[in-house]
């Protein structure tokens, strides 16, 4: 069997580009500046974080105008929430196999 | 990493699902035809029931200043829970979760406890101190409720609890300030959240 340590995704090495997947896998779609808002970044932060999850596949990105203003929602891909959820349960069993670990220490 | 890292990731997902679903929740509609429905409320009672206290020993009409402020609590409530129901469907989550309950436990006390003080007040004649207390709970539930919603509901329990001790100050005016409070505020502040996290 693979070790857990494997199957943590490297995408979400960063707290930011986990925080933005955990954010978009609770709503169908949220905006720049609600993403912006919720994890109190730049502007200049979030593009650099939301660009590696869009050429993962993990996110979607539509782009419109509401009231002449340009708006861009982002959604999770089903790969994307694929790989948060292999990612929380990859967690999981290394916080179980640590706790093994340091019962038989 | 080590399992306080694991375990750190585990609860900022956590933290920050809820906090994305809360956002999702309250509609600013609701706090504009509250406004709407208070106003109304108090032109009813100013007009119909002529209640305008002056002082502090006053009796009231006490069936029909309960009837109109419960018809007026209802309406509120009711609309509210509607219309957030609607807005977290489109965002395909739920108003009932987590957040919401420790929301509602969060406003339930100081209001459950105001409630009571005005149905002492009232029982006491003395109506004149009805509407500031209405003013000072409803400000504190809004306080504790900006924890788990926008932000923008602190400031607005802060300046209903600031309207409530400055119409014990000046008790005349206090039918005025809860219009203020309860009508303008509201409708000042739905608006604002509607333009600002609904478009």
């Amino acid at each position: 069997m693979n070790h857990p340590l494997h199957r943590l995704n490297k995408a979400f090495d960063s707290r930011i580009r986990l925080g933005l997947v955990a954010a978009l896998a609770a709503r169908s779609a949220m905006d720049f500046k609600e993403l912006k808002d919720l994890l109190q970044l730049t502007d200049g932060n979030l593009a650099s974080h939301l660009k590696p999850l869009e050429k993962e596949g993990f996110i979607e990105v539509e782009k419109s105008f509401i009231d002449r203003k340009p708006n861009t929602r982002y959604r999770l891909t089903a790969a994307g929430r694929a790989a948060l959820q292999e990612h929380i349960a990859a967690l999981e069993q290394l916080i179980a196999l640590q706790k093994d670990l340091n019962a038989k220490g | 990493m080590n399992e306080q890292d694991y375990r750190a990731d585990l609860a900022a997902i956590r933290s920050i699902m809820e906090r994305s679903v809360k956002f999702a929740s309250l509609s600013g509609w609701s706090g504009v035809l509250a406004g709407l429905y208070a106003s109304v409320g108090a032109w009813y009672a100013y007009t119909q029931l002529n209640y305008n206290p002056q002082k502090i020993h006053e009796t009231v009409p006490v069936a029909e200043l309960l009837g109109l402020g419960a018809a007026v609590l209802v309406i509120s409530l009711g609309t509210a829970v509607m219309l957030s129901m609607k807005k977290a469907a489109k965002n395909n989550s739920s108003i009932w979760n987590a957040t919401s309950q420790r929301l509602l436990a969060d406003m339930g006390v100081p209001l459950v406890v105001s409630g009571l003080l005005l149905l002492f007040f009232i029982k006491n004649a003395l109506g004149g101190l009805v509407l500031p207390v209405s003013l000072l709970g409803y400000g504190l539930a809004l306080y504790n409720a900006g924890a788990y919603t926008f932000r923008e509901i602190r400031v607005l329990g802060i300046l209903q609890i600031l309207l409530g001790l400055l119409s014990l100050l000046v008790l005349p005016w206090s039918l005025g300030l809860w219009v203020l409070g309860f009508g303008g505020l509201h409708i000042v502040f739905g608006l604002y959240l509607h333009l600002r996290y609904e478009r």
